[in-house]
């Protein structure tokens, strides 16, 4: 394996102010665990791992969407079991950047300048943010595959007092609406456009489509009957599917999801067409081969945990375990269907 | 009632002895993380929430809830005490807070907050446990159209208000909500106004960077120009006996903008969008508009302080409720909070009331032991915050530039919000010579976001049609009040000139 330098030409930095600022952050991480816990996080042994790297400072967990959405939860999961097993010797500390559909966490990867120190919670905008945005300057295919934690389905929701029961009916209303027939989502070119965009095109479907900046405030306007139909992750319609509020009609998986063995898949309906959003730790460009198997190894850990494993699936989320060659060769293919599918609908 | 023995059930949990001891230092730490400017309950809600992991679900947010309480109560502090909003729920408390403190009435101004917000939260509490269920149905009939109607009522409240030059205040608006505009488009996905290219602008212009370099920078520019840094700020030494007299005064002079801001801070909070700092600018601009002496409004009146502050604290409690009953964060610390349950293994949503009832009532009563808690907490380090105004303004004004400046940075990490801050600062000194009222600049930039897409999402739903705003059952009338508002200035003018006219 080729040796990737820690730090990208240019951007090295003396050595000595390495150091003070090691000092630093020591300092700043006891401080905050004192005043956070008192004694008992502080003089809980530091996990065993037989590694020679570990982390010298707190370890810049960035979440590319905005808080409360899925990926912010999953990241605060991960930070929560990675804390509450004592994984890492410094805390991750997660930080919302999701300003431009994801451009900003993906920038603040790209130029960092202690890669070695950097991880991000991705979702689809990973692929679709970078095409999307051509000046933007980002290969995602440089970033460092960390561990795939798990890839979340789609499924389209009726609201209950629309009566709708199955796909078939949802095709009629759709159709007799006129184009009236009104589904929200999260933006053109985000996950369930892309989705709804391929339902559309296949079923010769004219729906109207709203924005919204966020899965759960899209769900609340379907549970409010403000829109019509929605495309959310399981995640994010559970409560009021629970509740009997939302009605699931066709889920966009490989096969049929656990949780709603009635509801049919496009696959079933002769459609070669299934979407999931990526739940996956990647690190930044250029992370050094010792970081990265850290990392590796720490999330491989949080990954096989009871918490983790029932977290998948109360929240319906499709384990898809990856090594580091498969996840490479998965963003490729990734990035080449969402090229075109981008283009089916931009076009 | 069987509401009431639950209730009981919840405050019974809530003062088991290791619940209060977290009531009383979860509304502690939130204290003087509110006080700090750029510092709001969202980061010590975001800090602290792997600690509660060390506890039961209950006893956790109970002491995140209890954070989020104090931090409430706390930014009242730096807006009386420095004049710049601790969070952006206080926002509305500096303008007459900040007065206030210079008028040496410091104590007075905290003592209204500190009550203010007591009766804020416990009123709120009171509404969230009778109609929590009945309330999520209302706030779910909250649409686009509604939400926009709502904006535009909160943007009419203070251009109807009269006093301020009304041209300057329209521009001070469009000012901030071309602000707002800057960075990503929801409704799109396209890059606006992003300035020279600089990739900063793509996260868009944070609030809280124009706050501080509004109220931080600006605002102290200016005092050090008005006075040659030669600021005589009178306060007495406080006692027992003056924090007394205070609290007759604050009960006296600040009752009427309390209830205004309690009621219609828990509306407010409830609806999903919109928040407390909404909830507490919209406070602010009715209570001015239905008080029979408005002139005092801007320059220390008790009730401008108590309205936003009971309105923030109320909005605060009140936003916990579709949270809760839906699952959907009304602001960015229950985003965080929402984030937390479902690590502690519980499904907010509809059936969090039944199937986690005990969690609920437990939190329920948490909320009337904080406030209670909280206000004792907050009377007692009052003098604390009253000695610090006491010190030299050569002290001060430094103090308060590095505050902001550190207080910046802490909320984003980011140098190019720091210059940011700068760049709004001197702006708003200049501004502010030239007379232009800084606050509606403020609203905008908090309002526009909220606004603008649902602006856009209604039209999308209407087909471009704008009658859907005034079509629609809650819309409408919000709407025909807002237009109201909008226009009486120029009604008024039109009258006097007739009257003039017809001398």
């Amino acid at each position: 394996m080729e040796e990737i330098p820690a730090h990208p030409a240019g951007k090295t930095r003396p050595k000595d102010r390495t150091i003070r600022e090691d000092y630093i952050m020591t300092l700043t991480k006891r401080l905050f665990l004192g005043l956070a816990a008192g004694t008992a996080l502080a003089t809980l042994p530091i996990s065993a791992m037989a590694q020679e790297w570990q982390p010298t400072r707190p370890v810049d967990f960035t979440i590319m969407a905005g808080p409360g959405g899925g990926a912010d939860q999953i990241a605060r999961f991960v930070q929560s079991v990675v804390e509450a097993n004592d994984m890492m010797n410094r805390p991750l500390i997660p930080t919302n950047r999701g300003g431009g559909s994801g451009a900003e966490a993906l920038l603040h990867l790209n130029e960092t300048r202690d890669p070695d120190h950097t991880l991000m919670v991705t979702l689809n905008s990973f692929y679709t943010t970078p095409i999307r945005q051509d000046g933007l300057g980002v290969d995602i295919e440089t970033f460092t595959p960390i561990t795939m934690m798990g890839v979340d389905p789609f499924v389209l929701w009726v609201h209950t007092d629309s009566g709708i029961t199955t796909f078939d009916e949802f095709v009629a209303a759709v159709r007799e609406m006129n184009g009236e027939y009104v589904m929200g989502g999260t933006g053109t070119g985000q996950e369930d456009s892309i989705v709804i965009a391929y339902m559309s095109g296949v079923y010769d479907l004219d729906i109207k489509y709203i924005p919204y900046d966020g899965g759960g405030a899209v769900a609340r306007d379907l549970a409010g009957q403000q829109i019509m139909a929605t495309v959310n992750n399981p995640a994010e319609a559970n409560g009021f599917y629970a509740a009997g509020d939302f009605v699931p009609l066709l889920a966009f998986s490989d096969e049929r999801m656990d949780a709603y063995p009635d509801v049919p898949t496009m696959r079933e309906l002769g459609h070669d067409f299934s979407y999931y959003n990526q739940r996956a730790i990647v690190g930044a460009p250029g992370m050094s081969d010792e970081a990265a198997a850290y990392y590796r190894e720490v999330f491989g850990q949080v990954y096989e945990s009871q918490s983790w494993q029932d977290y998948l699936v109360s929240e319906s989320l499709s384990p898809l375990p990856m090594d580091e060659a498969e996840t490479r060769a998965y963003w490729a293919t990734q990035v080449e269907n969402h090229r075109q599918l981008l283009s089916e609908i931009d076009g | 009632m069987e509401v009431l023995s639950l209730i009981a059930g919840g405050v019974t949990t809530a003062v088991q002895p290791i619940n209060l001891m977290l009531i009383v230092l979860g509304v502690t730490v939130g204290l003087f993380i509110g006080a700090m400017p750029g510092l709001g309950s969202v980061n010590g809600v975001a800090i602290l929430l792997p600690v509660t992991f060390l506890v039961p679900p209950t006893s956790a947010i109970i002491f995140l809830a209890a954070i989020y309480y104090g931090a409430m109560y706390g930014g009242a502090i730096s807006s009386v005490a420095l004049g710049i909003p601790g969070a952006s729920t206080a926002v509305a408390t500096t303008f007459d807070g900040r007065p206030l403190a210079l008028q040496g009435r410091a104590s007075l101004a905290l003592v209204t907050a500190a009550l203010a917000s007591f009766v804020g939260g416990t009123v709120a509490t009171v509404f969230f446990s009778l109609f929590a269920p009945l309330l999520a149905e209302v706030a779910l009939s909250f649409g686009p159209p509604e939400i926009f109607a709502l904006m535009l009522l909160a943007f009419a409240t203070f251009v109807g208000l009269g006093g301020d030059d009304i041209p300057k205040t329209i521009f001070s608006i469009c000012f901030g909500l071309v602000l707002a505009t800057v960075g990503f488009d929801t409704i799109s996905g396209e890059p606006r106004l992003v300035l020279f290219d600089i990739q900063g602008f793509l996260r868009g212009i944070g609030f809280i960077v124009l706050a501080i370099g509004v109220y931080g920078i600006g605002e102290m520019l200016w005092t050090i120009e008005q006075t040659r840094g030669d600021v005589t700020t009178t306060n007495p030494k406080m006692t027992v006996k003056g924090l007394i007299s205070d609290s007759k005064e604050a009960v006296r002079r600040g009752w009427k903008g309390t209830w205004i801001g309690s009621v219609l801070g828990f509306f407010v909070g409830v609806l999903p969008a919109a928040g407390a700092t909404p909830g507490s600018l919209m406070a602010y601009g009715v209570a001015k508009m239905t008080s029979r002496t408005p002139e005092e409004y801007g320059k220390g009146s008790p009730d401008g302080v108590a309205a936003p502050e009971a309105a923030n604290n109320s909005a605060s409690t009140g936003s916990m409720l579709p949270m809760l009953t839906l699952g959907i964060p009304g602001s960015p610390t229950t985003a965080i909070l929402l984030g937390g349950m479902v690590m502690w293994g519980l499904t907010p949503g509809p059936r969090l009331f039944i199937d986690e009832s005990e969690f609920v009532w437990g939190l329920i009563g948490s909320f009337y032991i904080s406030n209670v808690a909280a206000v004792v907490i907050n009377l007692a380090f009052i003098p604390l915050f009253v000695w610090m105004l006491r010190m030299p303004f050569t002290i001060l004004a430094p103090l308060i530039f590095v505050l902001s400046i550190i207080g910046g940075f802490a909320a984003s990490r980011s140098m190019h919000d720091l210059w940011l801050i700068v760049i709004f600062g001197i702006s708003a000194f200049f501004m502010r010579k030239f007379d232009y009222p800084l606050a509606p600049a403020v609203l905008a930039i908090v309002l526009g976001p909220i606004a603008e897409p649902t602006l856009r999402q209604s039209l999308l739903l209407s087909s471009g049609d704008p009658t859907i705003f005034f079509t629609r059952p809650i819309a409408a009338p919000i709407m025909v009040i807002a237009l109201i508002l909008i226009f009486l200035p120029a009604l008024k003018l039109l009258r006097r000139k007739r009257q003039v006219t017809q001398d």
